[in-house]
């Protein structure tokens, strides 16, 4: 590798300036091979179902009505409450997690092994272990409630509000490990220098953190927040294996509401669910796009 | 004293979060651990622990379960199958882009990238809708190249990233040297690149072993279908024997726990520090 390296610095470029013309242009080559199977892969299952989706949503009157339809204004209000709460509470609850996790002790980097969990196993059997865990007869929950009170818990899932809330900490525990490690590697990642700096200037917790932590991790928190909404937005599982949606359809959220659509044999409905939320999300698509391919 | 001030406050906030995470796995394997009737007492810890549940699951024991096996064996096949194509088809595009500076390569990695923040549960309904127009639905194939196609834009993100840090003149002095395209790749891009390659093999893999909406939108014959959706057809049941859906789904997290901590190392590194550096 020495000498290669030293012929570059030799030659200065002008002997082997067309040999070298001549490999960038079979580089080329090769790149464009290379490219083939990503692009196939981006026509054929994007692209196409993509336009496909918009052509079976092209009717103004499924337009109309699905605004009829109070299961999808409900289903607007909970994504909407939904993205609110779920990302913002997941999101703080991770910053300060992620300096919990920062602070060296054995049992805390043992702790930080096992909060990985969640997130590196599938959701089905932990969602339905809680599904579990809150039914109203024999789940845990209300039992524990019962020994403690003598009155009967409530019916969890049966109110549409609890269900709902139920719903965001199920995605709050599903996705809230993952989101602290990435806050966790930009915190790592500011120099300790500063520390150092500050703490023989005597600054509080709160100082560091205001004065060094965050001014060095707000763009990482904001593009967190912003793929989470990404990530939040097409969550389906939280909702539709803990309530399924119910009761009465009153917990529906946007990722749910296609395949409700679809089990009524609706497609263009489904489609215009999904199609009226793009210009709420195209422009933070693009502005997520400029910030991730610099 | 100060000391144990400390400490104490720290486990303040560590046993809550201690119990917040382990409490419904937990409560999984307490169920998957308990005899039929005594999990509903809701015991710290069944009387008798039991491994009749794992048997009556391994051995098919319910009509639930009668193709648990070949469940267990699709959910291999298609999380090996993703992995493996996601790997190939991601490599070849971020080494076109990073390395050999395609043109175009920009504008690709953008649409990979616009590709990838669309929600998954956007693109399952079309996704669904065009498999039906290319005949593919109820076979295996359309799965294994949905997650594909889910997990490209990441996977090439991630190793594009980590492809440009690798320094431009070994690159230069490839050229220099004559090296064909091919040979760049294979002794300088996939020596210098293996831990990335690594993460990203198994964050497809992941993704498709855990992968519920697609599985049971694109298969729907209970031979075809993998574990996610056999446990997930217990729901609609009443008759619902919950401590074998509870033991069936534990055995079912545990693969992918596993692959999780033995590649901890490059997960962690790898799939982290690209979004650490805006």
């Amino acid at each position: 590798m020495a000498s290669t390296l030293a012929a570059t610095t030799d030659s200065a470029g002008i002997p082997v300036a067309a040999p070298a013309a001549a490999r960038m242009a079979s580089w080329q080559v090769w790149g464009v091979v290379l490219l083939l199977p990503y692009l196939l892969v981006f026509f054929v299952f994007v692209l196409y179902p993509v336009a496909y989706g918009f052509w079976l949503g092209h009717n103004p009157e499924s337009y109309v009505e699905l605004f009829e339809d109070p299961i999808f204004i409900s289903s607007v209000v909970n994504t909407a409450i939904f993205l609110i709460v779920g990302i913002n509470v997941k999101m703080a609850i991770a910053l300060l997690l992620s300096g919990f996790f920062a602070i060296p002790r054995w049992w805390i980097r043992t702790l930080g092994l096992l909060f990985i969990i969640p997130w590196a196993v599938p959701s089905i059997p932990t969602i339905l272990s809680l599904r579990f865990m809150l039914n109203p007869e024999w789940g845990v929950i209300n039992q524990v409630i019962y020994r403690l009170t003598f009155e009967d818990g409530p019916n969890w899932l049966n109110d549409p509000t609890l269900g709902l809330t139920l719903a965001i900490a199920v995605h709050i525990w599903k996705s809230l490990p993952f989101w602290t490690l990435i806050l966790l590697a930009g915190r790592l990642a500011i120099s300790k220098e500063m520390y150092e700096a500050a703490a023989i200037d005597g600054a509080s917790a709160p100082q560091r953190f205001f004065h060094i932590t965050w001014p060095s991790m707000r763009q990482l928190y904001l593009t967190c927040t912003i793929l989470s909404m990404f990530f939040t937005l097409g969550d389906f599982n939280s909702v539709y294996l803990l309530t399924g949606g119910g009761p009465a359809d009153l917990t529906h959220v946007l990722a749910t509401l296609g395949i409700r659509y679809i089990r009524l044999d609706r497609v263009d409905l489904a489609m215009a669910s999904i199609i009226v939320a793009l210009p709420l999300m195209l422009p933070l698509m693009v502005f997520m796009m400029r910030r991730l391919s610099r | 004293m100060r000391r144990y001030l400390t400490e104490a406050r720290l486990l303040l906030v560590g046993i809550p979060v201690l119990l917040w995470t382990v409490i419904p796995i937990y409560h999984l394997l307490l169920f998957a651990l308990s005899p039929k009737e005594a999990g509903f007492q809701g015991n710290l810890w069944p009387d008798e622990p039991t491994l009749r549940n794992f048997k009556l699951v391994f051995e098919q024991k319910h009509h639930y379960l009668i193709n648990f096996w070949h469940q267990m064996w699709n959910s291999i096949v298609i999380a090996v199958a993703v992995g493996v194509l996601t790997l190939f088809v991601a490599t070849a595009a971020a080494f076109a882009i990073s390395r050999l500076r395609v043109r175009g390569g920009r504008v690709i990695m953008n649409m990979a990238l616009l590709t990838y923040f669309v929600p998954a549960a956007f693109l399952a309904l079309p996704m669904y809708k065009a498999m039906g127009t290319y005949g593919l639905l109820n076979s295996q194939w359309a799965l294994i190249l949905a997650m594909v196609t889910v997990a490209t834009p990441y996977a090439i993100w991630v190793l594009k990233q980590a492809a440009d840090k690798l320094p431009l003149e070994l690159d230069e002095a490839a050229i220099i040297d004559g090296a064909t395209a091919p040979q760049l790749f294979r002794h300088i891009f996939v020596p210098l690149m293996t831990p990335s390659l690594m993460a990203v093999g198994t964050y497809a893999l992941l993704l498709a072993w855990n992968e519920y909406l697609y599985a049971f939108l694109l298969l729907s014959r209970d031979v075809d279908t993998t574990l996610a959706v056999a446990l997930g057809a217990f729901l609609s049941a009443d008759d619902s024997p919950w401590e074998l859906l509870m033991t069936a789904g534990f055995i079912y997290a545990l693969p992918p726990a596993a692959i999780y901590y033995a590649f901890r190392r490059y997960m962690a590194a790898d799939l982290t520090s690209g979004s650490v550096k805006s």
